[in-house]
């Protein structure tokens, strides 16, 4: 252990510690910009610096580790100058625009500015008006380079995180900035859409391109009928940005506020997602069948998921030969787009061109993927708009909803109804676990062998899961798996993807079945999400989602009345001629920069 | 005339494809090249699995590694304070004259850019400047003249 | 304070024989080199003046199989030029100080990162290269150097920064601890030490730690290889000893009307004329890396400050706020109360950033931009304001 003071208290820590770390222990704040729990250390913000007695100069407390005998003085004449310049000198590089920021009030530097600078605007303002440039060209992201203070938290996390490197650092001294290469519009380059950039920005300089005018439009606009879907990983979030801890669940509430706004039906993507299992796992099977029983080249395994946009973009830019790899399913939402245009419309008997369908995501990716030209199989825009949660908390909020007192509420139907397998898709491991239920028990007629159908192996926040599953007890048509063991595997966060199909693409490890999220923590950790994420909120948000399947009346995909239902009246068997039409799609190959 | 993704695949096989490769390969581009075309860089990335903005992201760091269109001959005058107090401005505007282009440009015929560059190390023998590598110091208006006009019959 | 007559020596630039140096050393134990060189008192010569045994020492004691010796030929501070003048007249005594450094503390790889500005030196340098291999290994040094160069960029001469160059990234000062010696080039145990601090080696080597010393001063001992220029009828280098005052600096190479000598280039100090006779160049006074400016009365202050904040402006990195922020706001600052748009009392505010830059910037870089920019403000701000 480490032995020193800060502020004259004693505190020991273990070594390689930083001097941030024995501050916090002892309840000492100081406070950070650039520093961020989920990335590597850089000190180059320097908000965090503290005196260290017999040392000229001041020391970063994030990036300096704790050395015994250390005498640290966190609020110094020293410090307290030091620091006060510091966000001068950021806030005359920063467009401090806060009124019409969208990050207003949930803003790093907003926060050090009301603690530390009084207001004084001590500096010459930097940003010229007439250069500002403002990049909308993303589907998902919008990127202000006005309001950029260099933390360079979003080139870290494209690239530790993600394996992007989307973003970089460019140019030095005062033409330093983050760009893309040779500074492209965001939409031409490798950008996956994910996100991650936005909820560890800590200004308003990377958001999502926002779509919530669209949406009131529709609502307000007489002739048409809105349709709304949430993703799993919404109900488990939304509380944060309307006053819950992290973790709360507020589904019913959820209801309530979205019918209060005045969407028409209130819909789940739960239920596609329960759909998107039969599709799925049939596919899984279809291949497993094609590669062991006919000895298919052709068929490529393991079996990708493709329910994370930004996964998929990943793939198309980066790894386009394992693209045949890609479950050649749609998501959930393009799923529930889809069918809202052909099935909910022939149900409702609406007009599919006056139905507005919307979709609120923990995601900035899926804006993307609804935009993609094959997402029209409806012969309209399956998915007309995305909403983040951070969105609709916004609308909740213009709304002038008091969400506490709401009463809960039940989804609508047609496609409101849902099972646990459907809820769990918003965490890492959870469409493996709902595939699971539901594949296992076609092939044997049994449920998973796993207590409370909960399966342990492929659940929690570990980035590269594997686990194996022991097929018997076969029903005759699927005697051909008899004895299989069924290996599968799971990655969240597009460096942990990268490095667990660069083993399979090596031959190190061979799998059957892999399921992949873009986001750290999967959905629940989306690029929509409330801000902040981090470690523990993750963890919170998905004990919450396993809390949700636990509730659940039904468990299984396959038992879903409505998806029973639309098989049979809609689409015939999983995997027809027409569910292939819907419901499925392809992938095609993109620039690599 | 070679192409751009030989010449970058020729000086991956001098250099390697470890990080430590990226610095002498895009030097290598530029000797030959005068500057780094995107497609330089794109390619660069490709051999060495970066992304295209981490190669750009390095390369627009250094000063000697271009990514905008220069002419054959970069003309870097040292504006730092020696030289700036011996003459560097008629250095510039005698280069002005003669080139027709102002500085940060390049000629027409893509033979010569002329930038302004920090400190490089001839205080002594002020005003001084570069073209390509090779230095030239202690120079006069009618020096100067000789030494382009030398460039321009090249 | 101890102050010496302005003495100019001849050990840098002198001929040697390399191989009886370097058999020498050879023979020499590593403890015995290096308590030599800590004994001699040579401090680095780059400009930040660590000393250069200690330095050493510290490496020698890192177990590790790969350890690297690194010159530090990225001669970038402005005024400037002793480097280049040493690789171009006595390389040899360069390599032979590596090969006796990678001896003592264990490295069998020397890196020499020259910069770009210097790339024309290549052909010959690597000449002479060639023969030195042959030479030490003739000897029996288990020891190879190789130039890596640089591209254009100050902020390499940062010993960190040169690291992240060399390994292929943008030139950004790392954070420190851990040191070089420590962690260094590919994260392995590190010497860097500049040009002539390599070639201090062979002349403590050659004549011993003692009478090493007999130049210079106890806390600045040894010649240093000046760069004069600005306002002076003989700019050039001059190898001098160490420890003269500023006024005999002028009395030598002034042109009868020096107003001010800038010791260090931009990151060092500016000193005007009613502090010549007071102030040492020296460690104990003003360090400095070599360079020595000479202005004189033609010339305007204002102008000096504001190429210098031109200068920081470009090449700062850019990775932390003070630098980045601070060396634009001390630029665009001075330039508005010269044009009358801020008012003269907002150089005090000005001065203080200077001395947050001073402490809170993540490395030398940023933490010497404010040396220039409040003695040249202290002692001529009618200048800068009118």
């Amino acid at each position: 252990m480490i032995n020193l003071t800060i502020n004259s208290k004693p505190v020991s820590v273990p070594e390689g510690s930083t001097v941030l770390k024995a501050a916090e222990k002892l309840n000492i704040h100081i406070p950070t910009l650039c520093n961020h729990d989920d990335l590597c250390v850089v000190g180059n913000c320097r908000v965090c610096v503290v005196e260290q007695k017999g040392a000229r100069a001041l020391i970063a407390s994030c990036a300096h580790p704790a050395t015994e005998g250390m005498e640290i003085l966190t609020n110094s004449l020293k410090v307290r100058n030091a620091r006060k310049h510091i966000v001068e000198l950021l806030l005359s590089e920063h467009r401090a625009d806060c009124t019409k920021c969208y990050r207003n009030q949930n803003c790093e530097l907003q926060t050090l500015a009301n603690a530390y600078s009084y207001g004084d605007h001590l500096f010459i303002n930097l940003i010229k008006d007439h250069e500002i440039m403002i990049d909308q060209t993303s589907a998902s992201i919008v990127k202000d380079d006005s309001k950029c203070i260099r933390c360079q938290r979003c080139v870290r996390t494209c690239a530790e995180l993600q394996k992007v490197s989307a973003l970089a650092v460019s140019g030095k001294g005062c033409n330093q900035k983050i760009s893309t290469f040779h500074d492209r519009p965001l939409s031409h380059v490798v950008c996956t859409n994910c996100g991650q950039c936005i909820i560890r920005c800590p200004t308003g300089a990377l958001t999502e391109k926002t779509q919530i005018e669209q949406v009131w439009d529709a609502i307000y606009n007489q002739g048409k009928h809105v349709v709304v879907q949430t993703a799993p990983a919404v109900r488990v979030a939304l509380g944060e940005d309307l006053g819950y801890d992290p973790g709360e669940r507020v589904t019913g509430k959820l209801v309530t506020a979205l019918r209060q706004i005045g969407f028409d039906s209130v819909l789940d993507t739960d239920f596609s997602a329960d759909l998107t299992i039969m599709e799925e796992g049939t596919e899984l099977l279809t291949r497993l069948k094609k590669v062991l029983v006919d000895g298919d080249k052709e068929t490529a395994l393991p079996l990708f998921t493709s329910c994370s946009p930004g996964w998929i973009k990943f793939i198309e830019h980066k790894k386009p030969g394992l693209i045949p790899h890609l479950s050649t399913c749609k998501s959930p939402q393009q799923m529930f787009g889809v069918l809202a245009k052909t099935y909910y419309a022939g149900k409702r008997k609406l007009n599919p061109a006056d139905i507005v369908s919307v979709s609120i995501m923990p995601c900035t990716a899926k804006k993307f993927e609804a935009n993609r030209p094959e997402m029209r199989a409806s012969g309209y825009k399956d998915v007309d708009f995305v909403l983040t949660t951070r969105e609709l908390a916004i609308m909740i909020r213009q709304s002038g909803i008091d969400f506490r007192a709401l009463e809960t509420d039940n989804y609508d139907s047609i496609m409101g109804t849902s099972t646990g397998a459907g809820v769990i898709f918003g965490a890492t491991g959870g469409v493996m676990e709902a595939a699971l239920r539901t594949a296992y028990e076609i092939v044997t007629g049994k449920e998973v062998p796993f207590k409370d159908l909960n399966i342990v192996p492929v659940r929690g926040l570990e980035g590269v899961k594997e686990a194996s599953l022991k097929i018997e007890g076969c029903k005759k048509e699927w005697a051909f798996l008899e004895g299989v063991e069924l290996q599968v595997a799971i990655a969240h966060g597009l460096t942990n993807a990268d490095k667990l199909i660069s083993k399979v693409v090596s031959g190190e490890a061979s799998y059957h079945f892999i399921e992949i999220m873009a986001c750290p923590g999967g959905c629940i950790g989306g690029g929509g999400q409330p801000i902040p994420t981090n470690n523990t909120i993750r963890q919170k948000r998905v004990d919450a989602i396993y809390a949700e399947d636990m509730e659940m009346k039904l468990r299984k995909s396959h038992d879903n009345p409505e998806i029973i239902a639309v098989y049979k009246d809609f689409l015939g068997e999983p995997n027809s001629h027409k569910a292939h039409e819907l419901l499925h799609t392809q992938y095609i190959e993109r620039i690599r920069n | 005339m070679y192409q751009i993704d030989n010449l970058v695949k020729d000086l991956v096989k001098q250099h390697g494809r470890a990080r430590e490769a990226l610095m002498p390969i895009l030097q290598g581009v530029v000797a030959q090249h005068n500057y780094l075309t995107d497609e330089a860089m794109v390619e660069v990335a490709k051999e060495l699995d970066l992304s295209a903005a981490e190669v750009y992201g390095t390369a627009s760091f250094y000063t000697f590694l271009d990514t905008e269109p220069r002419g054959k001959y970069v003309i870097r005058v040292c504006k730092t304070i020696t030289c700036a107090m011996k003459g560097k401005n008629e250095i510039i505007e005698v280069l002005q004259e003669m080139l027709r282009i102002n500085v940060g440009e390049t000629t027409l015929n893509d033979k010569f850019t002329i930038l302004e560059t920090n400190c490089i190390g001839w205080c002594h023998k002020a005003p001084a400047i570069l073209i390509n590598d090779t230095p030239y110091t202690d120079l006069t208006r009618e020096k100067l003249v000789k030494i382009i006009k030398e460039y321009m019959h090249q | 304070m101890e102050t010496k007559k302005l003495n100019k020596v001849d050990l840098i630039f002198e001929h040697v024989d390399p191989r009886v140096i370097l058999t020498k050393a050879f023979k020499m134990s590593n403890d015995d080199i290096i308590n030599e060189v800590i004994e001699s008192g040579l401090k680095g010569r780059g400009g930040a003046g660590f000393p250069t045994g200690m330095k050493w020492k510290f490496a020698a004691g890192e177990k590790s199989k790969e350890k690297y010796i690194v010159c530090n030929a990225d001669e970038g501070e402005p005024g400037t030029f002793k480097d280049r003048e040493i690789l171009d007249r006595v390389a040899y005594k360069v390599y032979s100080g590596m090969a006796i450094a990678g001896k003592a503390i264990g490295a069998k790889k020397g890196v020499v990162y020259l910069r770009a500005e210097y790339k024309f030196l290549i052909p010959q340098l690597m000449m002479e290269l060639d023969g030195f291999h042959t030479l030490i290994k003739d000897i029996g040094y288990n020891f190879q150097i190789e130039y890596k160069l640089g591209s254009g960029a100050y902020i390499c001469g940062e010993e960190s920064a040169l690291f992240e160059s060399i390994e292929g990234y943008r030139g950004e000062p790392r954070n420190k601890p851990p040191y070089p010696t420590q962690n260094g080039l590919f994260g392995k145990p590190t010497v860097i030490n500049n040009v002539e601090t390599l070639v201090n080696i062979v002349i403590i080597v050659n004549y011993g730690s003692a009478k090493y010393k007999s130049h210079g001063t106890r806390f600045s001992t040894g010649a240093k290889v000046f760069s004069v220029s600005g306002d002076t009828p003989n700019p050039g280098i001059y190898e001098l000893e160490l420890g003269m005052s500023v006024l005999e600096f002028v009395n030598e190479f002034g042109d009868g009307d020096t107003k001010a000598v800038q010791v260090g280039g931009a990151s060092g100090l500016c000193v005007p004329r009613k502090l010549f006779a007071s102030t040492i160049i020296g460690f104990e006074g003003v360090p400095t890396g070599g360079s020595v400016k000479l202005f004189n009365s033609t010339r305007s202050m204002y102008n000096v400050l504001h190429n210098y904040l031109d200068f920081f402006n470009e090449e700062s990195c850019g990775n932390c706020t003070p630098c980045r922020v601070g060396c634009q706001q001390l630029l665009l600052g001075v330039e508005a109360v010269k044009k009358g748009d801020m008012k003269s009392s907002y150089l005090n505010e000005l001065a203080k950033l200077a001395d947050t830059m001073k402490v809170a910037s993540k490395c030398g870089l940023g933490q010497s931009v404010g040396n220039a920019f409040n003695s040249i403000l202290e002692n001529f701000r009618e200048e800068i304001i009118y």
